[in-house]
């Protein structure tokens, strides 16, 4: 049968030979536990038992859930600080490093280090510089000097900050790295125009550079944002005993969804929630992509 | 070619025949339970007399992370790929019958009325009409360990009422200049073992009974609840505290580091104790009133035969559950792991009641009871949020008492409805 084929069919029967091994996999691994998921979300499941239907109880469950709303505000938090804050800082540190010569690769692998760390270990090392007297690095300093000890993690207010910070510190070093990346990549010639018209630096970054640096700008924008919409492992790792805690103050989506469903085995309720989450990140994504889409 | 292809039919034939003669030989069933150094070395010894005492016998012990090891189970067996007998938390127990992942003990091998004789009471949660589903092998309880060094060197002794708590406690706390708590005299958090012990001991001790209706029903909120809380918050929350949430993190690495002067745990935590270099530790019995009046938390894993054993497996799992839950069993686990004995007969024996680290956890399971839990880590967490109210929020005890009580009475509900 294959004899019989074009040479333009053959090209395509081959090309599928090729593309199905990728198509089967997002099938069998991404979209596969997707659906399930959403068909999950309309049952009530325990893990142990049948599935049964349960309609949009779930849903309306989620809708009256005061813990809920706390996290959702939370993600958002993460959210709204997080990418901004790296997105500066990382330009920054971006745009002064690639002026300077010395020692460049050095303190280029500085600020790359962290990203490689893992952030389990990277979390705990935290949590333990944010405990009190006697143990905790920051609060023995403060303590030293005479000022009173600051509840890092103990605290309904600090708690979310302290937490955001090493998330934030973790995800610097790529940043950089791709802002780098960018700023290398303009071409020389506009910077000369710019320096023979006498032009200051002010209107340099924000005529050429900031302009031209666009689409790097959205990459790491979209990338950060769904980083920090899934927080997961920071807030995890540095309030195991409480986790999201206290009160709730640091709680993220993903965190609750797997609160529910590894501790309280409450599938239908969790994959609701994923679907949530799900929803979240897809209108995020869109939203910031059609606001940071060049003209 | 033809001939070949019977020539392998055969050779298949004989094989599979070979495999059936040798498993009627020998039975192999499996065992699983949650990754745990001296519970995976205590059972490795149970098996190896197990099977030395019937040979025609094998066990095959499966074990995994703790995190992972209820969905594992639960993923398993359905598919017809799990355990023969498993380990389960008592607490477990309600959904796996109701899913039908495990199958009640015989009741001529384990007569109802033998067993309710021999086991301690708590077991008989386990029970239903004339059969048990599971049985464990150890039981836990809590008890108060402290610090020798520390005792002498604040001049105190191990505290036997609430009273002499107070004051070991307050003789054993160091503040710095500034007023920083650098020793605690008592360890503190709701995240660790203080729940169990504000549930069963103190709300029980202060004259209330913290649940009703078969742990259906949360009783706590009353005026024993009130002057429960109070005590606990009391700690952290008053003028000297003698302690602080989260001081050093955990609980359990104050008293390791030699910064706090008591705390409370289970029995499970007298191994990593004894791993802790430098630490000279002891254990007393939880405080009691000043009339006398204790009580404390028992908690147990136990084990069942699931759905899965089967004709000669099922006989096999039988026996090995016969093993698991007999004295010499019981002193092994005792000696391997440090968990209590189940049965009085071995538990209250002349030297394990009176042996000076497992005597007041030994002790402790005669006042002790068992919490019928829904749903532990959440209902924890409300006795955590009880107190962060109290102690970040400034909410009254009452009121916290409150919202924590009717929180879990909407967590049992719901558990109860399905």
């Amino acid at each position: 049968m294959y004899r019989n084929l074009t040479i333009r069919q053959k090209q395509i029967v081959w090309a599928w030979g090729f593309l199905a091994l990728p198509v089967i996999f997002y099938v069998v691994i991404r979209f596969y536990p997707t659906g399930n998921a959403i068909v999950i979300s309309f049952q009530n499941w325990n893990l142990l038992g049948d599935r049964t239907w349960a309609g949009l109880e779930n849903y309306k469950k989620l809708w009256n859930d005061p813990v809920f709303w706390k996290v959702f505000q939370n993600t958002f938090l993460y959210l709204l600080i997080g990418t901004p804050l790296s997105l500066i800082l990382s330009f920054v540190i971006a745009y002064h490093l690639d002026k300077l010569r010395f020692m460049h690769g050095f303190l280029r692998m500085l600020y790359f280090l962290p990203f490689m760390t893992s952030a389990v270990a990277m979390a705990w090392v935290w949590r333990w510089f944010y405990q009190d007297v006697p143990i905790g690095l920051f609060n023995n300093i403060l303590a030293g000097f005479g000022i009173p000890q600051i509840a890092f993690l103990q605290s309904t207010t600090n708690a979310l900050p302290s937490v955001l910070a090493p998330a934030v510190w973790a995800g610097l070093g790529f940043q950089v790295i791709i802002f780098m990346a960018g700023i290398r990549a303009i071409p020389t010639s506009y910077y000369e125009a710019a320096k023979i018209d006498g032009v200051g630096w002010w209107t340099v970054l924000t005529q050429i550079t900031l302009p031209l640096l666009r689409p790097t700008i959205v990459f790491i924008v979209v990338f950060s944002s769904i980083g920090f919409l899934r927080i997961f492992d920071h807030v995890f790792n540095m309030t195991t005993n409480n986790p999201g805690g206290p009160l709730n103050s640091t709680k993220p989506l993903v965190l609750m969804i797997y609160d529910t469903a590894f501790n309280g085995f409450d599938m239908g309720y969790a994959a609701a929630q994923t679907v949530v989450l799900f929803t979240i990140l897809l209108v995020v994504s869109l939203i910031q992509l059609r606001l940071l889409r060049s003209n | 070619m033809k001939k070949q292809f019977k020539g392998m039919v055969a050779a298949g034939l004989t094989s599979a025949a070979a495999l059936f003669a040798s498993t009627a030989n020998a039975v192999e069933i499996e065992y699983w339970q949650y990754f745990f150094d001296a519970r995976v070395t205590a059972m490795e010894q149970l098996i190896e007399n197990f099977e030395a005492a019937n040979p025609d016998i094998t066990v095959t012990m499966t074990h995994f992370p703790y995190a992972d090891y209820r969905t594992k189970v639960a993923a398993a067996i359905p598919a017809g790929e799990g355990p023969d007998v498993v380990q389960l938390f008592y607490g477990w127990l309600n959904d796996y019958v109701q899913a039908e992942l495990i199958q009640p003990l015989p009741a001529d091998t384990f007569p109802a009325s033998t067993i309710d004789e021999e086991f301690f009471p708590m077991v008989q949660a386990m029970k239903d009409g004339d059969a048990y589903w599971a049985l464990p092998t150890a039981v836990r309880s809590l008890a108060l360990f402290y610090n020798e060094r520390l005792m002498e060197e604040a001049g105190v002794e191990p505290p036997t009422n609430m009273e002499e708590f107070l004051a070991a406690a307050a003789a054993m706390t160091k503040v710095d200049g500034a007023g920083n708590l650098t020793q605690v005299g008592v360890t503190a958090g709701m995240t660790a073992q203080d729940h169990h012990w504000w549930r069963e001991g103190l709300v029980r001790q202060m004259g209330g009974e913290p649940y009703t209706n078969d742990y259906q029903t949360v009783n706590y909120n009353s005026e024993a609840g009130v002057k429960a809380l109070e005590f606990y918050t009391d700690l952290f929350e008053g003028e000297n505290p003698v302690t602080a949430i989260g001081f050093m993190d955990e609980p359990q690495a104050a008293f390791k580091a030699g910064r706090a002067g008591m705390h409370i745990d289970g029995s499970f935590r007298i191994g990593s104790l004894n791993n802790t270099r430098g630490l000279k530790w002891g254990v007393t019995e939880l405080p009691a009133m000043a009339d006398g009046t204790r009580s404390n938390y028992s908690s147990y894993w136990v084990n069942a035969i699931t759905t899965k054993a089967e004709g000669e497996k099922y006989d096999a799992a039988v026996k090995f559950m016969q093993y698991i839950t007999s004295d010499e069993a019981m002193q092994i686990w005792l000696d391997v792991v440090g968990e209590l004995p189940a049965k009085p007969s071995v538990g209250l024996t002349e030297a394990n009641a009176n042996d000076a680290t497992y005597g007041p956890f030994i002790r402790g399971l005669a006042y002790a009871n068992t919490t019928k839990f829904a749903n532990e880590s959440a209902q924890r967490q409300l006795m955590v949020e009880m107190v962060e109210r109290i102690q970040l929020q400034d909410m009254s005890v009452e009121d916290s008492l409150a919202i924590a009580a009717e929180a879990e009475q909407k967590i049992l509900d719901e558990y109860y409805s399905k």
